[in-house]
């Protein structure tokens, strides 16, 4: 058997097409060594994948060829093992720049992660422009990180953050929120897919309504990009981010995707190396995109992980995994919703990857506990959303999230797992 | 008895289920509110005192079995016992929860509160079982609001 994340089973780069059936998670699992492990003496069965994903084989083999083989600093060395390394992070950067089809090279920004590229946002493209009575736009299914820099660059400036409202199953209300795109509207920032809910959000929609009021739209695609496709030039937004853990590559990376005309506008988020042109005690020119934002010696290695992770998204086919996934998480919802006293916190239509739910009269933390007994890690608690759980009136709830590697099976040891909570404390 | 179970023990549930003393207390003179940021619990200690002796204790809030339980334990343990025993059962109790060694004498104090030997195994959740304690404190040293971090 050939696993999939080796090279001989290389298809063209993103298949578009509709998913074709037969999807082999059995083989896929194959590719990463964590699913091995035992936990608590039973099998690991991971399903908190929306928290950090597992990362394949390939990946933990190409950060360890960066430091065996290549260890340098990037952009600065004319030694062999300096251009190597530059010639692997650049390389990277082409890979991300094709998985998010984005225009050019230098769209492409390596960050920490979502967080920081948001941030970024916040600082670099609003504090110029966000001026007192001004509207930053978000909606009410937000992550912490989309919802404090912008809390904090509405305190500078005097400007308002307002929250496009959700239904009882999670939902956008699109016209609400078009009724709160206002002329003082600056910007809109909206998760792609709701890491606390699994709400897919009409992210193209919501853009088309807010440049049609020249509103540019910064998407936080954290949960988005390793469970959809995502096109940034069809969807035409303004920014995209997204973190590297959450889509099986290393921790500590992540991109910033924006158009080439706002990021050439906007001054540089740090200062330091790498980020200048020259630099005198009188003046300092900033370099060109993009490195003008990644000032200092950046994550090479994580970068170089992250390369190798898209490069095996691309083999497994992320239209092919999503449909998979999209089975599994009906098939997890059906059985779920056949227990009693079990509440599904969202209940969109458009969903993904992620099953929060209650039991009745049990908080989420003992299921919590009680399901890691089994070997099954889910996450319990707010999920950095806690206005998402005041929206639905719950402290906590517990949340499975998947991804292309779990299993049925690995669903009917969750749904033992809560039958299991639900005798402790019957 | 599995782990889980032992953290579980049936009395635990219970009164998690059927809280004792819980609700305001109306004309207590020392109360406070703790929070415990990893699950979200909300523990409020409403107290009366009568010199250095605690005359009546009630309790309210939310959060999993283990600090409902353990806000609920505690407040049937305190009441009537002067401000030096609860804080000692206090000391005892988190050398229960944190697998310190416990002495006869100290084992022999803890009575019903011995049903949470099983948190000693499960570390991220000493919090849980202590919150209601610190909340104690906190409202007798006068402080209004504690947290668990
Ligand atoms: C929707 C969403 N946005 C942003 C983030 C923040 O990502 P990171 O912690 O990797 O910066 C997360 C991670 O949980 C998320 O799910």
């Amino acid at each position: 058997m050939t696993p999939i994340g080796t090279p001989t089973t290389a298809r063209p780069t993103r298949t578009t097409e509709p998913a074709p059936g037969g999807f082999n998670a059995e083989r896929i699992r194959e590719d990463f060594p964590v699913l091995k492990l035992k936990v608590n003496g039973k099998p690991l069965v991971y399903l908190d994948n929306a928290a950090t994903a597992q990362k394949p084989r390939v990946v933990l083999d190409a950060l360890r060829k960066f430091y065996e083989t290549e260890c340098a600093n990037v952009h600065r060395g004319l030694h062999w093992m300096s251009e190597e390394a530059t010639r692997d992070y650049e390389e990277s950067r082409e890979k991300v720049r094709q998985f998010l089809g984005a225009a050019d090279v230098k769209e492409v920004i390596f960050v920490r992660g979502t967080t920081e590229a948001i941030n970024l946002v916040a600082h670099s493209f609003g504090r110029p422009r966000v001026r007192a009575g001004d509207e930053i736009l978000i909606t009410a299914m937000e992550h912490h990180s989309n919802i404090v820099p912008w809390q904090i660059l509405c305190e500078q400036s005097g400007a308002q953050l307002r929250v496009a409202p959700i239904n009882d199953d999670g939902e956008l209300l699109l016209d609400e929120f078009e009724k709160l795109l206002s002329p003082r509207t600056r910007l809109v920032a909206v998760s792609h897919v709701s890491n606390a809910l699994g709400t897919v959000n009409p992210v193209a929609q919501i853009i088309e309504m807010a440049h049609r009021r020249k509103v540019p739209v910064l998407v936080d695609g954290a949960q988005a990009a390793p469970h959809l496709p995502v096109n940034v030039r069809e969807l035409d937004c303004d920014f995209y981010a997204f973190s590297g853990h959450k889509l099986f590559g290393p921790t500590g990376i992540g991109v910033l995707y924006g158009k080439a005309q706002w990021l050439e506008e906007m001054p540089p988020y740090q200062a330091g190396g790498d980020m200048i042109r020259s630099v005198t005690f009188e003046k300092t020119t900033y370099n060109s995109l993009p490195y003008k934002f990644e000032a200092g010696t950046p994550h090479i290695a994580g970068v170089i992980g992250l390369g190798a992770a898209v490069d095996y998204l691309s083999r497994v086919g992320l239209a092919r995994a999503a449909a998979y996934e999209r089975e599994l998480l009906e098939y997890a919802t059906e059985r779920l919703r056949r227990i009693p006293d079990a509440r599904i916190i969202g209940t969109a239509r458009e969903k993904a990857g992620v099953l929060s739910f209650v039991l009745e009269g049990i908080h989420p933390h003992d299921v919590g506990t009680i399901l890691d007994q089994e070997g099954i890690a889910v996450r319990a608690g707010h999920h950095c959303a806690m206005p998402v759980m005041d929206r639905f009136q719950v402290p906590a709830t517990a949340r499975a999230s998947f991804a292309f590697y779990n299993t049925p099976q690995e669903v009917d040891a969750l749904i033992a797992g809560i039958e299991k909570v639900k005798e402790i404390f019957s | 008895m599995s782990e889980v179970r032992e953290l579980y023990q049936e009395l635990i549930i219970e009164h998690s289920k059927k809280p004792r003393n819980f609700g305001k207390l109306d004309g207590a003179d020392h109360e406070a509110t703790g929070f415990n940021p990893l699950c979200g619990d909300k523990v409020t200690v409403y107290v009366k005192l009568d010199g250095n002796v605690v005359r009546e204790i009630r309790w309210e809030g939310s959060g999993c079995a283990i600090s409902s339980a353990s806000a609920s334990l505690m407040t049937e343990r305190s009441k009537s016992k002067s401000l030096t025993e609860t804080d000692a059962l206090f000391q005892i109790f988190h050398k229960l929860v944190t697998g310190g060694e416990l002495e006869e004498a100290e084992t022999a104090q803890l009575g019903k509160l011995a049903v949470f030997s099983g948190v000693k195994e499960f570390p991220v959740r000493v919090k849980c079982a202590t919150l209601a304690w610190h909340t104690l404190r906190a409202a007798l040293e006068g402080t209004k609001t504690v947290t668990t971090d």
